[in-house]
Formats: C-alpha cells, sequence, structure tokens
C-alpha cells in the first residue's frame, strides 16, 4: 500500500466513526483555529525558466562582468546612470533597478541575496534542473516525492497529537508542484474562490456523504478530506482580509496569488509552508538591460514580493520568503542580446528573523578560470545548504536529513546570523 | 451462449467481466454497451476490440471532416497559420502603424486560425473517444501519447506538430511493432523538436564524415536530452541499467537526426557556415550558400544531416558501433534498446498498470515481457496477454483504477450519449481537472498511478465536475436526456436512483451509496443534528441524481 494512502486512511478512519477530526469541532465552535508549530511560515517563490542571476544580484565591482556582456550588463550605480544604474548593496553588489521595491527591505536588514547558489547538477536542462530543486535530489530523477513535502511528513512527528491542518501546505497553482508531491497532503488551487463546491439544494450534503461513508481507499479518504477543507475555508474566510497598511499588489497572476497568501496566513488556517511560481525567465533573447523584458519580469516579481512584506507588517517575524530559480545563466551575452543556459544562480531570503543586509555565499568571479566549464558563473553554495538551514532554524526541523538524502548537510550560509 | 462460460481461472462474475472490459478496453460504457457485450461474450468483444483494422468507424470520420487543421503537416500549418504576432507587426509595417477597420478584422481572423491550431487537436481526441468503435485502439493511443509525451509549450511551432504526430506517427502505430513505433517517434518533428535533438551536434573536434552544410540550431554541439529520455523514459526505464557513458553515447549516434524548422534564406545560410567556419571552396562562400539553399531538405519533414553527425566509434549497452557510418547508428541504437530485456519489462509493466492496476502482479508483467520478447515488440499480442490473464479477470482488479482527467470527463460524456463538441470547452474542463491535453511539462507524462495526483484539489474539481453536468452545463451533454431517462423522468425516486447506479456506476453499489442518493441521509450519522444542520431539502428532478451520480466516489472508479 502506498504510504500516502495509509496516511488518508487513517483520517478517514476518524470520519467514518463519526467523529470530524478536531480541527473541524473547534472552528465550528469559534475557538481556537489550529496553528503551525510555533506558527512559522516558509513561502517558496519558483521563477521558472532559470533567472539570469548576474543581472538580477549585479556584480558590478566585478570588472568582467561589463567585459562578457556589452549590450545587456546593468550599469553601476552611479549619479551618470540614473536610473538605469543598479542599487548600490554594499560597493560590489548592486541590485537591478528593477528591484527597487525591494531596496527598502535591504535597509531594513531583512533582505539577504545569495550569490552563486544552485545544484550542483551539470544539466543545463530546464525539465531537469527544476525537477531537481524540487525534488531536492540533483542528478536523481526516480526520486518520487518533494523536498517540502518530505518535510511535511517528517515534521508530522513535530508535534505530536497536533491536528493537521488541511491548509498546512498550499501550492496557488492549478496542479500540486513537484516540490509539494508525496504522501503528505496538500493543497493546490488556482485561486480561494475556485476551492468551493459549486452547488444548492441538498447536493452538497449528499456528495459530502458519499465520500465520507463507504470504503477507506484513496479516493474516499481524499474527498471527506477536500469536504473538512473547504468547509474550514469557509469558516475562516480569508477573503474578508484586506491588504493592509497600505499594500498595493500588482494586478499580475503572481501578485494576486500572493495576495491570496497574505490573507491564508491572515485567517490563521494553520498555513506553514506556501508555493507560488512565476514564469517568463527564460531570455535566450533580446532580455533587455536596465529596462525591456528581463526588467518587466523583475518588476512585477519584485512588486508583488514588497507588497506582500508590506501587507503582512509585523507578521513577517514569523515569515520567511525564498525565491528560487533551476540555474543561473551563462556569464557571457549571446548572438540575441539574450544569455543562454547557465549554471550557479542567486535567491533571495526575505523575513523578520533573516539576517539582512548582506549578500551571502563566496563570489567564484568572473574571470574565465574562475567560470565553471568557462562559461557560467561557478557554484560556492549548495541549494541545499540553504533549504536545510530554513527548514531547521526557520520551521523548527530537527535535522534536515531526511529531506535531502546523501547530502551531507552541516555548512551554513548564515541566513540567520 | 459464451458468456455464461466463465473459466475458472477468472474470479470475476459474469456480469462483473462485462463491466469490466468496457471499463478497462474503452472509454466507458455507453447506453447498450453492456447489453451488446453480454450478448457476443467478453472474449468475442476483446478479439474484437483487437482488430481495429477490420471495426467501420463512419460516424466518427464524418464527424472529424469538419475540422481544418487536423490532416495537416507541420510546414502546411505554419504557412496557413501565421503567429498572430508576425502578423501584426506586418500589418503595422504595411500601414505605418495605423490599422484600419480591415486589418483589424484581418488579425482577428489570424489569431482565431492559429488558436484553431490548438483547440481543434484537443476537441478531435476527446471527439474521438467518445465516438470511434475502435476503442481499444484509442485506448492505446492515449497510452503511447502518454508514454511519448510532447509538451505544446515547449516553443511556438510545436502546436503544428501535434495533430501530424498523434495522427501519422502514433495512432497507426498504437497496436504495432514497439520498434516501428519508436523508430516513428524518433523521426517525427514533434519529438526531435520537444526533445532538443533537432539541434543536437557532434562536438567540435569529433570525427566526421562530411562537411557541414548546414548547422543544426543555435546551441550547436551534443545535447543529450532526447538520448537520456529515450533510455530512462520511453524503452529501458530509469531502473534499466544504462550508464550516462551509454547515454552520451546513445546521444552521439543520434546527432544530425533533424529537420528544418523553417526554410532559412541565403545570408542565415553563409552566415551560420561563417559561425561554423565552413569555407565555400572554390565556389566561395555566397555561392556556396545559395546552392546548399537550392538543396535544402524539406521543411518539417525528417532528414540526415550527415555533416553534423558525429562518426566516432560508439558503444551503446555493450554494443560496439564502429567509426565512420551515418545514419545507420542511430537506426542500431533503436535496434538495440527496443529488444533490450529491460525494455520488454518497462513496457509490459506500464501496460499492465493501465489495463490492471496501479501495482500490477509481477507474474503478469513476466508473461507480458516474455510475449514483447518472444513477438519481437507486438504490441497487439502483449495487450493480448494482459486483458485475457487471469489478473485481469481478479476481484482484486475490479474497479481497482482510478479515472483520469481525460476518462472522467469522457466517461461521463459516452454515459449520457453525448453529442461530441466541435468547440475548445470540453478540453477546458479536461484541464480544469488537472491534465490539459498535451500539457505535460515534463516527458515523462501523466503518472499512471492515482496516488501521485490524487488531492483534494483533484477530488473537488472532480465533485464540481458531477455538479455541472447535473446543472446542464457540459457541452452536448444533457443530463435528462440519453437513452432511458425518458422513461424514468416519471418514476419514483427509488427508481430513478436504481436506474441512474444502472447506466453511470455499472449497476452495483453499497447499500450505503443508494441510500444517500435517494433520501440525502448520511446512514453513519445517528441522533441529533449538531454544528447548525439543517434538513436536507429533497432532490429535484432527475438531473440532479445523474449529477450526484457522476460526481459520486463510485464514478471516480473504472
Amino acid at each position: 500500500m502506498h504510504r500516502r494512502v495509509f496516511v488518508r486512511s487513517g483520517a478517514l478512519a476518524l470520519v467514518t466513526m463519526g467523529l470530524s477530526p478536531s480541527f473541524l469541532r473547534r472552528t465550528a465552535f469559534g475557538l481556537e483555529l489550529p496553528r503551525a508549530a510555533k506558527g512559522k511560515v516558509l513561502i517558496c517563490l519558483f521563477q521558472r525558466g532559470a533567472a539570469d542571476a548576474l543581472n538580477v544580484v549585479v556584480p558590478f565591482g566585478d570588472a568582467e562582468y561589463f567585459r562578457l556582456r556589452p549590450n545587456i550588463a546593468i550599469p553601476r550605480p552611479a549619479r551618470s546612470a540614473g536610473e538605469n544604474g543598479s542599487i548600490d548593496l554594499d560597493g560590489f553588489f548592486g541590485l537591478h533597478p528593477a528591484l527597487s521595491p525591494l531596496a527598502p527591505l535591504w535597509k531594513r536588514g531583512i533582505l539577504a541575496p545569495i550569490h552563486a547558489v544552485g545544484s550542483p547538477s551539470a544539466t543545463r536542462s530546464h525539465f531537469d534542473a527544476q525537477d531537481y530543486m524540487e525534488s531536492g535530489t540533483p542528478d536523481v530523477k526516480g526520486t518520487r516525492d518533494g523536498w517540502l513535502n518530505r518535510y511535511l511528513a517528517t515534521c508530522d512527528t513535530c508535534e505530536a497529537g497536533a491536528a493537521k491542518s488541511p491548509f498546512r501546505a498550499v501550492a496557488m497553482t492549478p496542479q500540486t508542484p513537484r516540490i509539494l508531491q508525496g504522501p503528505s497532503p496538500a493543497v493546490a488551487m488556482n485561486s480561494l474562490d475556485a476551492f468551493t463546491v459549486r452547488s444548492a439544494g441538498g447536493m452538497v450534503e449528499r456528495l459530502e456523504a458519499l465520500y465520507r461513508t463507504g470504503s477507506a481507499d484513496l479516493v474516499h479518504a481524499t474527498g471527506a478530506e477536500t469536504f473538512d477543507a473547504v468547509k474550514m475555508l469557509r469558516e475562516a474566510n480569508p477573503q474578508r482580509y484586506q491588504p493592509e497598511h497600505g499594500a498595493e499588489y500588482p494586478r499580475s497572476e503572481f501578485g494576486q496569488r500572493l495576495r491570496q497568501i497574505a490573507q491564508l496566513i491572515k485567517a490563521g488556517v494553520g498555513l506553514e509552508v506556501a508555493f507560488a511560481d512565476v514564469g517568463g525567465w527564460d531570455t535566450h533573447v533580446n532580455q533587455g538591460g536596465a529596462t525591456g523584458q528581463l526588467a518587466n519580469r523583475l518588476g512585477d516579481f519584485a512588486r508583488s514580493i514588497a507588497a506582500l512584506v508590506t501587507d503582512l507588517g509585523d507578521r513577517m517575524d514569523d515569515v520567511v520568503i525564498l525565491t528560487m530559480s533551476e540555474f543561473g545563466r551563462m556569464a557571457r551575452q549571446n548572438g540575441n542580446g539574450g544569455t543562454d543556459h547557465g549554471h550557479a544562480g542567486s535567491m533571495f531570503a526575505i523575513g523578520g528573523s533573516v539576517r539582512g543586509g548582506r549578500v551571502l555565499g563566496r563570489w567564484p568571479g568572473l574571470a574565465r578560470e574562475q567560470l565553471y566549464e568557462g562559461r557560467d558563473l561557478a557554484l560556492t553554495t549548495d541549494f541545499r545548504t540553504v533549504f536545510g538551514e530554513v527548514v531547521r532554524t526557520h520551521l523548527g526541523a530537527p535535522s534536515a536529513a531526511p529531506l535531502f538524502p546523501g547530502f551531507a548537510n552541516a555548512a551554513s550560509v548564515g541566513l540567520f546570523g | 451462449m459464451q458468456s455464461n462460460q466463465v473459466p475458472a481461472a477468472r474470479e470475476q462474475t459474469a456480469d462483473e467481466q462485462v463491466a469490466h472490459v468496457l471499463s478497462r478496453l474503452t472509454f466507458g460504457a455507453r447506453p447498450g454497451d453492456v447489453a451488446r457485450v453480454r450478448a457476443m461474450g467478453v472474449d468475442a468483444f476483446i478479439a474484437q476490440q483487437l482488430r481495429p483494422e477490420r471495426i467501420a468507424d463512419t460516424r466518427l470520420t464524418a464527424w472529424l471532416s469538419q475540422f481544418e487543421t487536423l490532416d495537416l503537416s507541420y510546414p502546411e500549418m505554419q504557412k496557413a497559420y501565421p503567429r498572430p504576432a508576425d502578423a501584426l507587426q506586418r500589418l503595422n509595417a504595411e500601414n505605418r502603424n495605423s490599422l484600419s477597420p480591415e486589418d483589424s478584422a484581418e488579425f482577428r481572423r489570424i489569431a482565431e486560425g492559429f488558436r484553431k491550431v490548438t483547440t481543434e487537436v484537443q476537441a478531435a481526441r476527446i471527439g474521438r473517444a467518445l465516438l470511434t468503435e475502435r476503442q481499444l485502439d484509442e485506448v492505446l493511443t492515449d497510452f503511447w501519447l502518454n508514454h511519448f509525451s510532447v509538451f505544446q509549450g515547449k516553443g511556438v511551432n510545436q502546436r503544428f506538430m501535434l495533430a501530424e504526430y498523434e495522427n501519422t506517427v502514433i495512432r497507426p502505430r498504437a497496436m504495432g511493432k514497439f520498434r516501428d513505433l519508436l523508430g516513428a517517434v524518433a523521426k517525427s518533428p514533434a519529438m526531435l523538436f520537444y526533445l532538443d535533438n533537432w539541434q543536437s551536434a557532434a562536438d567540435s573536434g569529433r570525427p566526421r564524415t562530411t562537411q557541414p552544410r548546414l548547422a543544426a540550431g543555435r546551441n550547436r554541439g551534443l545535447n543529450e536530452n532526447y538520448g537520456r529520455e529515450l533510455l530512462e523514459l520511453h524503452t529501458l526505464g530509469v531502473d534499466g541499467g544504462y550508464t550516462q557513458q551509454d547515454v552520451i553515447d546513445v546521444a552521439r549516434a543520434l546527432t544530425g537526426w533533424t529537420f528544418l524548422p523553417q526554410r532559412p534564406n541565403q545570408a542565415e545560410i553563409a552566415q551560420s557556415m561563417e559561425r561554423d567556419n565552413v569555407r565555400g571552396g572554390r565556389l566561395g562562400r555566397q555561392r556556396a550558400a545559395r546552392l546548399v539553399q537550392q538543396n535544402l531538405p524539406e521543411v518539417g519533414k525528417f532528414f540526415f544531416n550527415a555533416g553534423v553527425h558525429d562518426a566516432g566509434a560508439k558503444t551503446v549497452l555493450g554494443h560496439k558501433l564502429r567509426a565512420g557510418r551515418g545514419i545507420e547508428d542511430g537506426e542500431e541504437v533503436l535496434d538495440i534498446v527496443a529488444r533490450h530485456p529491460a525494455t520488454a519489462r518497462h513496457i509490459a509493466t506500464k501496460l499492465a498498470r493501465r489495463f490492471v492496476s496501479d501495482e500490477p502482479p509481477d507474474e503478469l508483467v513476466d508473461r507480458a515481457a516474455e510475449t514483447f520478447t518472444r513477438t519481437d515488440g507486438d504490441i497487439r499480442e502483449v495487450v493480448r496477454t494482459i486483458i485475457t490473464s487471469p489478473e485481469f479477470f481478479s476481484s482484486a482488479a475490479f474497479r481497482s483504477k482510478v479515472k483520469t482527467p481525460f476518462e472522467v470527463v469522457v466517461s461521463a460524456l459516452r454515459a449520457l450519449d453525448a453529442a461530441p463538441d466541435p468547440s475548445p470547452r470540453t478540453a477546458m474542463v479536461v484541464a480544469q481537472l488537472g491534465q490539459p491535453i498535451y500539457g505535460r511539462q515534463t516527458p515523462d507524462g501523466w503518472p499512471d498511478v492515482a496516488s501521485e495526483w490524487m488531492g483534494t484539489g483533484a477530488i473537488l474539481n472532480r465533485i464540481n465536475f458531477g455538479l455541472a453536468v447535473g446543472a446542464n452545463r457540459l457541452p452536448g451533454a444533457r443530463p435528462t436526456d440519453w437513452p432511458g431517462a425518458e422513461k424514468l423522468a416519471a418514476a419514483d425516486r427509488a427508481a430513478q436512483v436504481d436506474g441512474v447506479i444502472a447506466a453511470f456506476l455499472g449497476g452495483r453499489v453499497s447499500p450505503e451509496t443508494r441510500e444517500i442518493l435517494i433520501s440525502g441521509r448520511n446512514p453513519l450519522q445517528t441522533g441529533e443534528a449538531t454544528d447548525g444542520e439543517r434538513p436536507i431539502p429533497p432532490l429535484q428532478g432527475l438531473a440532479q441524481v445523474v449529477g450526484l451520480a457522476i460526481g459520486s466516489p463510485e464514478f471516480q472508479r473504472r
């Protein structure tokens, strides 16, 4: 029997005995809503298509950068560069000017860019690299579950006896992403509005009864879980939470998905792990420099994240936002004003507990002999080191070892000091 | 009567066998199918379905004739359906950026045509599964399209290749020889493009038998993408015992297997020759480029580009491929992998999983793999071994599979005897259920194990799908318009429920399910209502019973 069926059948045993799971009881009587372990939340944001790290966190202090990218380099931060210059971080690195909404977070010390980070796999295939980043097992394709799901599974025992919310793990995506696939339940939804049963006149009650009776199989168990989740969401009514502190989310799909993640957090439905993704980073042709294709993507990305941080206010003390992309792009621009697939990339970690205001990770340099295979930014931080640190320090997992089999996860990039 | 002779080895009752073959060899029973199969006998039905070429399909053929794009090749499509962005650029250039109402109308027509390229092939997939009498053939077509999965979003040109791939590569070989199918896929623009082999070329410094006359594409050099998936997904399987060196040598053997995505002009050829350091010899580069252009292969058709083929010696799974050869390198690799024991086992496992259960019995897989090897990969015979086996007719296999989104939708349409929908709407319903047609991004296809995709979101969508059917919101399918419904409309609730159970749920449900469908009472809930429960209003009409049946857990199984 698949482990997942077992997990689910356990839940089903409860409901067929006529007992609602405890989290439902409590919401029904207006009592305390379930909380994730210590109320900590991790929001993972995936930039699908391989974002061009060297034009996101700009190494303007490395002279090779301008030599490699004569037409698309982001200018040094200087008065003469005006709004086209990068936003100085530490005299060596700068943010792409389209990331200006994130600059205040750097100043507050809650934003930490991580450079030269990624997967040790040599692959330059989007498919493979996304797969590895989500399975957490570079170069092992047979891994069936995602590392976030393995976190959920290992930490089932973190709080013995605590009721698990169906919204403990939510992906704002049409289908469950690879990173959350596996034996532990995770909800994937296009929008909060869509997560309901659309009918009246006794149909819903009858359907619910159909799924709560009969054999203890995967379909019935999942169905019962679903009705619990729909009820819980209706009672918690996250849609009533409007953006606070003047936060303005972009109208884009990505912006609206982040707005809904904030609503789920505020509604107290027990959200612990949230996921959203955004495409458009595969800039082989005419990616532009300070303005253009990549700048437009980054603008939406930064405005959405900045709105989320503003909206969550003090709640950011318990939240970490982690951005990722499957790999970086070639150090040298190509013949089409774009960049081809590369190796190491960059990430952002944002949160009240993040020791930000520093660019993390060792900079490997851009001279030819410093480049990976003579062409790409070399890797100095394995993404599993970052993931492991977040899971241990922020979410309180006793160990990240079960999440990343075969990886000696001793190092730290110093995210939390 | 054959139907009364149940061999001792079959655990299922005669009625169960009828329901079982209809749920596995077809996309679901239509009204009358149960009686028909019972009358002809289960074994005769299996034998008939294994010979699709002898089954007439006139209704389907007539329906398909309304589509514009299904018979077009890739270059024909490319010509007939220009990209809207290109058209807009042209219109703007012609009119100095001020579009007349006629231009706007033309742009809308072009955009509409471009959409058709993807929407028609999807609508036709659903319509075929609904209408065809060659059901097993279509089930296998669905299986192979998923096994050799391609993704329409890979690049803007991929969509032009889908209809040709489905209709000329996969479907005609769905019950043929595996090596033949594998070879056709390997040479199809759809797969060459999707897994990048079209632009894979010998790394610089590798021996070649001839000078390149044409670069392979933007990313020159070896591309292992297809070579790897050929071994991992299409043939041997992930545990098939190959090494990274095998992947590299397979990819090297397949260098030069390519097609022209569009016709380059002379300047582009000259440029690419310059980039590749190809000299024009006595002719000079410009004239050489003209000569190359005059002798270009046909756009959108497989050709072997000897100039980028790695002609060095290779070793693939222990077989030595000697140096100095051309296209026969790739052909031999396909021979080797198609006939490898791991491939027999991998394909047998996947077919048994599709037809029998998520975790098929080892003994069955062994026998199916043995048939594969003995018949030189005759797909029809492997399927015959599986669907006539005692394991297929075991009690454990009965209703053990969870329907895929495509199967949920099509089986509902078939049970309702629905009219096929030529619009994109029904395909959008399949997409909403989580598995859009030609929408699997990764090359592994949708998983055929329910636990991999069954989740709260998935089941919620299915429940809402049933309710939408009951509310008459599925195109072509009226919930009260199937044969037999008329009689039931005036009957009492119990008779209606029994009629719907017979038509939609294979005639058999638990007493609790029947009770809930009739009364709405949950038989497990006793005592006082709590949590503000209100009495459940009675059902209104037959449509609601149908909606409940399609949203029920029993309907999710086959």
